[in-house]
């Protein structure tokens, strides 16, 4: 690898990227420990995602993982914990980490979540779930207008999955992230695996959130696995877990949503007991599959 | 105070009961009238256990030390006492090796927190700005008569821990995946941690070399430094030990001392 591209007080400018585009691909998690496989394989048709916070250090391994990474792919940068659905203002030492990463590596994507992570002092390290009211709406929309502000490009906004919900709502789910969208002109990153997972938890249809949500809006798409437990009451509890293969109930919903949205670049989700890189890689595969059938049938359908 | 309104105080009430198994938890439903009890444990059991996985990440020559089961217990009760402040978890645990200190159960291994600064500035090395290192023509490059008042620039990633125990050599072992013989925990030891590439290196100093080195961090001019760590270490050799710290790239640039100063 070459040292002399690094920052620091002495280095030369960093580098910058190509501009790769990211419509119609299928993409994976990166984790370093399959670095060495995916540079065996060469430039891929494919895209990464990385968490933002783990390339928030000064310098080290983390950042020359990613700018090889970078050089033949393009690449999402996924925000874990801004706490833009939190009660306090945005942590503004954060915040300009993330415009800064967003400058060094020119991701095609940019993304967060709609859910909190730190109260007052103390950082929790989980997607906290909010009430969805007219002063939580408010909330959300200032801390997008200022990630939007300060990273000159639309953020999208992931929908969370949960497990219960507040008694203060005073509207659902899809009627707030409508809101949200209208008035910060934000784009969204579809989890279809949250909305499986929230949809068996809280009892709706998947089907029904899927045909209120803005799919027009809709800039990425997340596919991961989950895991099963049950509620107070013995009744299935599925946990957002990232930690196996995508179901085949949400690989079923993906098919629908990207007859309906076109193809949107697709991500495969894995952060727990992380696979070797060929079986993640089969997953994102799959779903290229289903990106380029659809491409097949739409140029059919025009000629 | 100014009372909160009752959006902020159900963002309160969540909160507060996530690392507290001991508070009730919040005024949240589960869907048709179900019940919620196992649904906010969901959240309790991601925030705790999420965080006792990133002190096992931090700190994994600790755990084989101890082991799984203590170590996790030993991190809970670190979690719940001292949650991280910042959402960058590479920066969290910074407490821990003070607490493995005073932690009832770990004073039968009193080298044990050494170990865990060793891995902590491990940590802080990777993460470190990339910068080059001093080379031996950098230094060879100052005229011998300035080299006594020379000043060093410390390397970001360099780091010192000085244990009373063998805390480097119990690291090195936990650390690679060799079957590890008798350690002799009591001699001591210290740590000169730096990354002059892409690899972290953890080296075991000479004696004398903790002394001279914390002086040069500190700036002190090399004559100074050197004399420092000869007063200490009556040992110390002085071409060893400067050999070494260019060798491990614990600095970066050396500023001649000013010829008319006397």
């Amino acid at each position: 690898m070459n040292a002399t591209v690094l920052s620091g007080p002495h280095a030369v400018e960093p580098p910058r990227f190509p501009a790769l585009r990211v419509r119609g691909l299928a993409g994976s998690s990166f984790k370093h420990e399959h670095l060495a496989a995916i540079l065996d394989e060469g430039r891929q048709r494919r895209f990464f995602e990385v968490h933002a916070e783990n390339y928030m250090g000064a310098g080290g391994p983390p950042h020359r993982a990613l700018e090889v990474i970078r050089r033949d792919h393009p690449v999402s940068l996924h925000g874990v914990c801004m706490s833009i659905g939190g009660p306090g203002p945005l942590d503004k030492a954060h915040l300009a980490r993330f415009r800064d990463l967003v400058e060094r590596y020119e991701p095609a994507l940019v993304s967060e979540h709609l859910a909190w992570s730190t109260h007052e002092n103390t950082y929790f390290n989980d997607l906290l779930p909010l009430p969805y009211t007219e002063a939580t709406l408010r909330r959300v929309c200032d801390h997008i207008d200022q990630v939007q502000e300060a990273i000159w490009r639309p953020l999208l906004l992931e929908n969370p999955s949960t497990y219960l919900a507040f008694s203060e709502s005073t509207m659902g789910e899809t009627e707030f992230i409508w809101r949200v969208t209208e008035r910060t002109g934000c784009g969204l990153l579809l989890d279809v695996n949250n909305v499986f997972v929230s949809a068996v938890n809280h009892g709706f249809s998947a089907l029904e959130y899927l045909s209120d949500f803005p799919l027009a809006r809709v800039g990425e798409i997340h596919l991961a696995g989950h895991a099963e437990q049950e509620d107070d009451e013995g009744d299935l509890l599925l946990i957002d877990s990232h930690d196996g293969p995508v179901a085949d109930a949400v690989w079923k919903l993906y098919e629908i949503v990207i007859g309906r949205c076109g193809p949107v670049p697709t991500l495969i989700e894995w952060d727990s007991k992380i696979p070797d890189w060929s079986t993640l890689k089969a997953e994102a595969c799959a779903a290229q599959k289903i990106l380029d059938q659809h491409h097949r049938e739409v140029q059919h359908a025009a000629a | 105070m100014r009372p909160l309104d009752p959006i902020a105080r159900s963002y309160a009430a969540f909160s507060s009961a996530l690392l507290d198994p001991e508070r009730a938890m919040p005024a949240v439903v589960g869907p048709n009238g179900k019940m919620a009890g196992k649904r906010y444990n969901v959240y309790r059991n991601n925030v705790t256990v999420s965080l006792i996985d990133s002190l096992a990440a931090i700190y994994p020559a600790v755990q084989r030390v101890t082991g799984v089961d203590f170590f996790r217990a030993m991190a809970r009760f670190h979690v719940r006492a001292m949650p991280p402040v910042s959402p960058l978890l590479f920066e969290y645990g910074r407490d821990f090796p003070n607490f493995i200190d005073t932690y009832e159960y770990a004073q039968g291994l009193p080298w044990l927190a050494d170990v865990a600064r060793i891995e902590r500035a491990w940590l802080d090395a990777y993460h470190a700005a990339d910068v080059t290192p001093l080379s031996a023509e950098m230094l060879a490059a100052i005229p011998p008569e300035l080299l006594a008042r020379a000043v060093l620039t410390t390397h970001p990633a360099t780091r010192i821990v000085r244990s009373r125990y063998g805390a480097v050599t119990i690291f090195a072992a936990k650390r690679s995946n060799r079957p590890v013989g008798y350690i002799g925990a009591g001699i001591p030891e210290d740590a000169l941690i730096t990354r002059p590439d892409a690899e972290v290196v953890v080296r075991n100093l000479p004696e004398g070399g903790a002394e001279f080195l914390t002086s040069l961090m500190a700036g002190q001019p090399l004559g100074e430094a050197a004399a420092s760590a000869l007063q200490g270490s009556p040992q110390f050799d002085i071409a060893a030990n400067i050999a070494g710290m260019i060798e491990a790239g614990a600095f970066t640039t050396i500023n001649p001392g000013d010829i008319h100063a006397s």
